[in-house]
């Protein structure tokens, strides 16, 4: 293990890359998966088919070939709105964190619908008959109350985009992964980075479910039903 | 302005065609090793002595929180190297682990056995009590009960999350580009570096790759509507 010590300031350049990368895609996934959410429930027949067209198209595809579309193809679009030009020569930690997050927000999203679905009705309707706007009703009443619902899925897929961020390594981007392979090749000690890295992954991503699972707990003693 | 040209694509059609088939090659190996080994830990959870579920437990977490491209690297770059040159124990690995396919297929297993362990639990626990019940007073032992009573029933209950564990796999297989193993996405990064046509190669990959999940989907909805199998 003294290797990985020795190691340990390349490790950290690739783990802060890891954690930066994944930090974005999470946060990310999670503000525009929650308005997916709640346009594939609330939203009219044209926002839902939208949306709907969104979110099946990225389950049908793998992370991997989505962060490759966006590496590739994003610089060849010419977006122009309102004259503006936005520009779309992304890098390797935009196109992998774009990527990630069209795929976390699509996870968050449909999770986000079924639980708003698992609300009763009355709950809303009861905000509505005390005079509370839409969003009112949503961010006091329905959401609060589907969290029970919400939390243990979004903490898979907040895991799931941790591992996912090892993907990256195939743009080239020196992310955890990667620097453990190219230490590896450097010194020849195969094992010991190895296993280091995957402690690393674990204790992350273990971390993170047994986290969800402790605030959902909360939550459901928290909502009476 | 870049100009769109298929014919790079439509020459190169047997490059996309094989890379699909070698995807839904190795995606259906590694569901069929991974259900075996996953039977066998969900079994062993259910049933072993406490020792063998916590080291079950242990394996299911440890696999379902590192990602797969880990796996597939450790097995493929790491593991001829762990043992010193011409030594038997690397003769071994290459044995077991000749080609990129191979060990992609065998990480695939390694990887989706852990779901596959969490799936069939949840499974064998969800099998009413009265058919275990009824398998005791016909005077079957506790093996033939689980082997003929909790393993059929069960089954039947997991068989749609088989089937999404399959596409999982599938879109997976895109991964064994790391270790160049000649599927879909390594025909479309094949195509896009040796010419340059990045946006056909990738849109083409992209496209297959929806269509053949879609179309597994629905003839898995089709197969679990044609048997229908009805477990009270």
């Amino acid at each position: 293990m003294n290797e990985v010590w020795d190691n340990r300031h390349l490790i950290w350049l690739g783990l802060k890359l890891t954690l930066q990368l994944s930090a974005v895609a999470i946060v990310a996934s999670s503000l525009i998966g929650l308005f997916v959410g709640v346009g594939l429930f609330y939203g009219n027949r044209v926002v839902r088919s939208l949306l709907r067209l969104y979110v099946d198209v990225i389950r049908g595809l793998p992370i991997l070939v989505v962060l490759f579309l966006i590496y590739y193809i994003l610089p060849a679009v010419n977006i122009d709105i309102l004259g503006v030009h936005i520009p779309t020569n992304v890098g390797r930690f935009q196109a992998a964190a774009i990527g990630l997050t069209l795929f976390g927000a699509a996870q968050v999203g449909e999770v986000v619908r079924g639980a708003l679905a698992s609300v009763p009705k009355g709950q809303s309707d009861a905000g509505k008959a005390l005079g509370l706007t839409f969003w009112q009703r949503l961010f006091s009443i329905t959401l609060p109350q589907s969290m029970p619902v919400i939390i243990p899925p979004w903490t898979n897929t907040a895991a799931e985009l941790v591992k996912g961020t090892s993907l990256a390594s195939l743009l080239s981007m020196s992310e955890l992964l990667f620097a453990t392979r190219k230490i590896v090749e450097r010194t020849g000690d195969v094992l010991p980075f190895y296993i280091a890295a995957a402690a690393i992954y674990f204790v992350i991503c273990f971390t993170i479910s047994r986290l969800g699972a402790l605030v959902a707990q909360r939550y459901r003693f928290g909502v009476a039903r | 302005m870049y100009k769109l040209r298929w014919e790079y694509i439509t020459n190169n059609k047997e490059l996309f065609i094989d890379g699909l088939l070698l995807g839904l090659k190795m995606a259906i190996l590694g569901l069929i090793i991974g259900t075996v080994l996953g039977l066998l830990l969900a079994f062993a959870r259910q049933y072993g002595p406490r020792p063998l579920r916590w080291v079950v437990t242990a394996y299911v977490e440890l696999i379902r929180n590192i990602p797969l491209l880990l796996i597939v690297s450790l097995l493929y770059f790491g593991l001829p190297q762990v043992f010193p040159r011409r030594s038997t124990g690397q003769e071994w690995v290459l044995k077991i682990l000749p080609d990129a396919e191979t060990t992609f297929i065998v990480a695939l297993a390694i990887y989706a056995a852990a779901y596959l362990a969490e799936i069939f639990s949840a499974g064998i626990v969800s099998v009413g009590k009265r058919y275990l019940e009824a398998g005791r007073s016909l005077g079957l032992s506790r093996t033939q009960t689980a082997v003929s009573i909790t393993l059929p029933i069960m089954l039947r209950t997991v068989l749609p999350s088989l089937g999404n564990t399959f596409i999982g796999l599938f879109k997976d297989t895109s991964i064994a580009v790391a270790i160049a193993a000649p599927e879909l996405t390594w025909a479309a990064r094949k195509i896009s570096t040796d010419y340059f046509r990045y946006i056909e190669a990738w849109a083409t990959a992209g496209v297959i790759y929806l269509l053949t999940c879609y179309a597994i989907a629905i003839g898995l909805r089709l197969i679990e509507r044609r048997i229908k199998w009805t477990v009270a």
